[in-house]
């Protein structure tokens, strides 16, 4: 039987313990983190903008110099020597320890933002004050508990990115990958939207204000980008604001089809989401603990199905409260629009259950047939029982149960505080409903799919050990069939981790996207003739 | 119904297993003395280096073999009797076979080495040699050096395991240069450079002469033939080949060689006896290859065709194109149809080569002299497209062909910088030719019209 224990140290390889240098890098991080913690317990600080950068600067540079310690010195290739023999990364104390700060982090952030300082009517206190001083150069306004956590996400994204780019430097996929979500993180989800706030009131917006929006936030990722109070901001703002209005549409329903068909969802998931660039960067360490069991798999298919029709009946029902019934008006009418939304889901429906039914599993069905007429039976009984609630429910209740179950605890909590515990990719996996609309297209109609090299697979598991989504890569490569799953993000490690060059991933011709076999390449080829005639 | 009975639970067993239950309903039996599921042999060095559990290193779920009424039996047989069609099975009760397939596999070779039978010196085959690896080398204060006898796979894995614990490693190898009775020089060389790039003391044309003991009885140092120097030790790590598990067959009347003779249909020379994997060894030889072959693809394929058989449709093994790969530390390497060393290469072999001027990567392509019809190829830090080479060796391509449409056999990730280009103009240079690099085509990839 294995002889080693667990090692206790947060980040060595036993037996090999930290550098001189990765110590010194490690007290700077958490020095950083500790000058945080001090602002939370109301510590006031003389200076905040220096104390602010001190802390940000020792985080990232604490991050960056035990990367740089961890990986300059060696011989560029695959670096996983020792991940299941650290307790932070393979569910020990430290992997305990830390979701549950994490998780703790989450639950304060989202409900007791007061506990961070947050005064809604005075100047901040405690951690969130001294984030004012950035916020005010960056937006003109105080700092709120969203600005602390953007701030800290850009921070890490930034920071292990580039730990990411020096542990995979053999490989450009990876690094131009890891380039492009810190770029669209930085830019898009961080600076962007706070200088566009500057705008607010500006003459070129008409006088009005532009909701905060990050463009690469797309519905139903972004689930109430078409809530009201957003719609009035963005018709407020000119023509400015009408073309941020026309982009989110276009986002979901053009843009996002026509780069799924091409390049399967990693357009977004691993090259473009924030969700997803954290999980790739400050959750790369963790990426091995995703479950690979075909139970999992189970349940991963109904929870995030579930989720799609639930942020697809709540934004309907939210839309639907704000519609008028006067045609002469509008010409988009309480009727019109669910009308509309039907017709758009019976086409899907149909389109899926005609021409690609022998692609979908039995469970498929019965779970797509179930969830359709539920919902066509939601819309027709609101035909049928004249004006009241549409699907039974408030709009408003549907949309607070929505925020606080799939948007705070879901994404969050666990989404992100189980890091340590589920992996690096749960809520991406089996919570989040723009990874299962993208999910779903790249099953049917997308030129993408890992590529299995003939009968090079050896069935040594690193790829399905690696894979953050849980898949078992290893399942289709061993029988010489290429991957073509909804949930693949294509962050590409199954084919880095490959020892034997078995996985490609490609866009590629939909004819024999799949080609699965049963005898594989190189055996006699009668056998395999006769085998796999299809 | 039919009872079929597989000794062994590795890739030949397993597959056959698998092939059988999908061609038919028989009642199948898989007996191992390993390890209660089938795992990956190839995986366990990733064990010892903490990528991954052993768990992971098993391709199915637990579950996977009572859904597919695989009978599992854990114990070691001791006996076959052929008259009677049965098995002695120390460790569970005795089985009766209908039909019986033997895939053993194979052990460590050990050369009749004073001292080969010491406490620390071990091979690495099987999970029992890794768990042992585990009490003889957990870190580098109880293992301060090891020596690993053997220069061949096993051997630059066995280094890379230990190194990734900080463990000096020595690396005798016998030939000249590293895995040369399979390499040629160039390529060869270059996995020299890549052993001492990675702090491995590697003596090349060293062989071991002797193996001390300490007072008890674990090894303490080796000493080498020819110099005699003596080197301070803790682990020898023996890895001078495999050879088929087979001692157990000793006097059950089934023909054996250096494994279980088996004709072209892997069948023994007992009626309703098959060997399939490491541990079959071919009465004919096929093309080119050994006798013995012991590489996990050859014994995924055996159980591919001898399913067949079994389940009626009596089947000649007929491997296809030879292929192969393994990764030395760093460098992965891939192999297509047939280039053979300097020593064991005919006049009519021509080997073009080229090799990065500074990243360790290199290509050797074999091809015919008269015919130039490409005979193989050797990659290394280089992936090709297995479908596309094993077709142009189908389409005896001559080497032209190859080079104008070696875009066609990348296989490397999206974005990675390609050497096509460097490599024709070292051809064409090479050859006095004047290829022209043809750009990747989908439509020829995936043979589309």
């Amino acid at each position: 039987m294995s002889t080693y224990n667990k090692s206790m140290a947060l980040t060595g390889e036993p037996p090999r313990s930290l550098s001189i240098g990765q110590k010194i890098a490690v007290l700077l991080g958490l020095s950083g983190l500790g000058i945080l913690l001090l602002a939370v317990f109301n510590t006031s600080f003389p200076n905040k903008t220096l104390w602010l950068t001190l802390s940000l600067s020792a985080i990232g540079i604490g991050t960056i110099w035990f990367s740089w310690d961890a990986y300059s010195q060696k011989i560029p290739g695959i670096k996983n020597d020792g991940v299941w023999f650290r307790s932070i990364s393979s569910r020990g104390l430290w992997g305990w320890v830390a979701g549950l700060a994490l998780t703790g982090f989450y639950i304060v952030l989202y409900f007791y933002p007061e506990y961070l300082g947050l005064v809604s009517d005075g100047e901040n206190k405690g951690v969130i004050g001294l984030f004012d001083p950035l916020s005010k150069f960056l937006n003109g306004n105080p700092a709120s508990q969203w600005f602390v956590y953007g701030t800290l996400y850009t921070v890490a994204i930034l920071a292990f990115g580039i730990k990411f780019i020096w542990k995979y430097r053999h490989n450009r996929y990876e690094r131009l990958r890891t380039w492009s979500v810190m770029f669209f993180q930085t830019a898009f989800a961080f600076i962007i939207p706070e200088l566009m706030a500057r705008l607010n009131g500006h003459k070129i917006l008409d006088g009005g204000s532009l909701p905060y929006y990050d463009l690469k936030n797309i519905w139903p990722l972004n689930y109430y980008n078409f809530e009201g109070y957003r719609i009035k901001m963005f018709l407020s703002s000119g023509e400015i604001g009408f073309a941020f209005l026309i982009f989110g549409i276009l986002s979901i329903f053009v843009i996002t089809p026509i780069l799924t068909y091409k390049y399967g969802k990693r357009w977004y998931c691993s090259w473009v989401c924030g969700c997803g660039g954290l999980a790739e960067t400050a959750g790369d360490s963790f990426r091995q603990l995703s479950d690979k069991s075909t139970f999992a798999w189970k349940v991963e298919r109904w929870v995030v199905h579930s989720v799609v029709v639930f942020v697809t009946l709540m934004t309907t029902a939210v839309i639907y409260s704000y519609l008028g019934t006067d045609t002469s008006k509008y010409w988009l009418t309480k009727s019109s629009f669910l009308i509309g939304v039907a017709v758009l889901l019976t086409l899907v429906f149909g389109w899926a259950m005609i021409f690609k039914r022998d692609q979908l599993q039995k469970d498929a069905k019965y779970g797509a047939i179930g969830y359709f007429v539920i919902i066509i039976a939601l819309i027709g009984f609101h035909f049928f029982s004249g004006e009241g609630e549409v699907f039974l429910f408030k709009s408003g209740t549907l949309r607070k149960s929505y925020s606080f179950l799939i948007g705070s605890i879901f994404s969050g909590v666990i989404g992100t505080g189980f890091y340590p515990i589920f992996g690096s990719r749960v809520w991406c996996r089996f919570g989040c409903p723009m990874a299962a609309i993208l999910g779903f297209q790249q099953k049917l109609f997308s030129r993408f799919r890992i590529t299995t090299n003939g009968g090079q697979c050896i069935s040594c598991g690193n790829c399905s050990t690696y894979c953050e989504m849980g898949i078992d890569v290893r399942a289709y490569a061993q029988k010489g069939e290429n991957i073509v799953r909804a949930s693949c993000v294509g962050c590409g490690i199954c084919s880095a981790v490959c020892p034997r060059g078995v996985l490609k991933l490609e866009n590629g011709p939909l004819e024999g996207r799949i080609d699965s076999n049963q005898v594989l390449l190189g055996n006699d080829v009668d056998l395999m003739n006769l085998v796999n005639k299809k | 119904m039919e009872h079929i009975v597989i000794i062994g639970n590795g890739i030949a067993g397993v597959t056959a297993a698998r092939h059988i239950r999908k061609l038919s309903d028989k009642k199948i039996t898989i007996v191992s003395a390993e390890s209660e599921y089938f795992f990956s042999r190839t995986a366990l060095m990733y064990v010892y280096m903490g990528h991954m559990k052993f768990e992971h290193t098993q391709p199915y779920e637990n579950h996977f073999w009572k859904k597919n009424r695989i009978d599992l039996v854990r114990g070691y047989v001791t006996k076959v009797n052929t008259k009677e069609k049965s098995l002695h099975i120390d460790g569970a009760p005795d089985l009766n076979y209908d039909k019986l397939i033997i895939a053993t596999g194979s052990k460590p070779n050990k050369f009749g080495w004073p001292g080969q039978d010491l406490d620390g010196v071990q091979g690495l085959y099987s999970k029992q040699d890794l768990d042992l690896l585990e009490e003889n080398a957990p870190n580098n204060k109880v293992c301060k050096r090891a020596v690993i006898v053997g220069g061949g796979l096993i051997g630059i894995e066995l280094a890379e395991m230990l190194r990734t614990r900080d463990i000096p490693v020595t690396f005798l190898v016998r030939e000249p240069s590293f895995w040369n009775n399979i390499l040629p020089n160039r390529d060869s060389e270059m996995i020299n450079e890549h052993i001492r790039e990675h702090h491995i003391d590697l003596r090349l044309g060293v062989s071991l002469k002797e193996i001390h003991p300490d007072e008890n009885g674990r090894v303490k140092s080796v000493t080498l033939a020819g110099t005699g120097e003596e080197i301070d030790c803790n682990l020898v790590g023996l890895t001078a080949g495999v050879t088929p598990n087979i001692d157990f067959l000793k006097d059950s009347g089934i023909e054996l060689g250096r494994g279980v003779k088996v004709n072209r249909f892997l069948e023994t020379n007992v009626e309703d006896v098959y060997a399939i994997g490491d541990c079959a060894e071919q009465q004919e030889a096929i093309g080119n290859r050994r006798a013995v072959e012991a590489v996990w693809y050859t014994g995924r394929m055996m159980g591919e065709t001898l399913a067949q058989t079994i389940c009626g449709n009596r089947m000649e093994y007929k491997p296809g194109h030879w292929f192969n790969s393994a990764k030395f530390l760093d460098i992965e390497y891939q192999t297509y149809g047939w280039v053979f060393p300097e020593p064991r290469k005919k006049e009519s072999e021509t080997h073009f080569h080229w090799r990065h001027p500074k990243e360790k990567r290199c290509i050797t392509i074999a091809f015919d002299n008269d015919s130039e019809t490409v005979l193989g190829i050797n990659t290394f830090g280089i992936r090709l497209r297995h479908e596309v080479f094993d077709r142009w060796l189908s389409e005896k391509r001559t080497v032209d062909f190859v080079m104008e449409h070696l875009r066609d056999a990348s296989f490397d990730p999206e974005f990675y910088k390609n050497f096509e280009s460097d490599i024709v103009s070292k051809y064409n240079a090479d050859f006095g030719k004047s290829i022209n690099l043809k750009k990747k085509n989908l439509k020829r990839i995936f043979k589309i019209a």
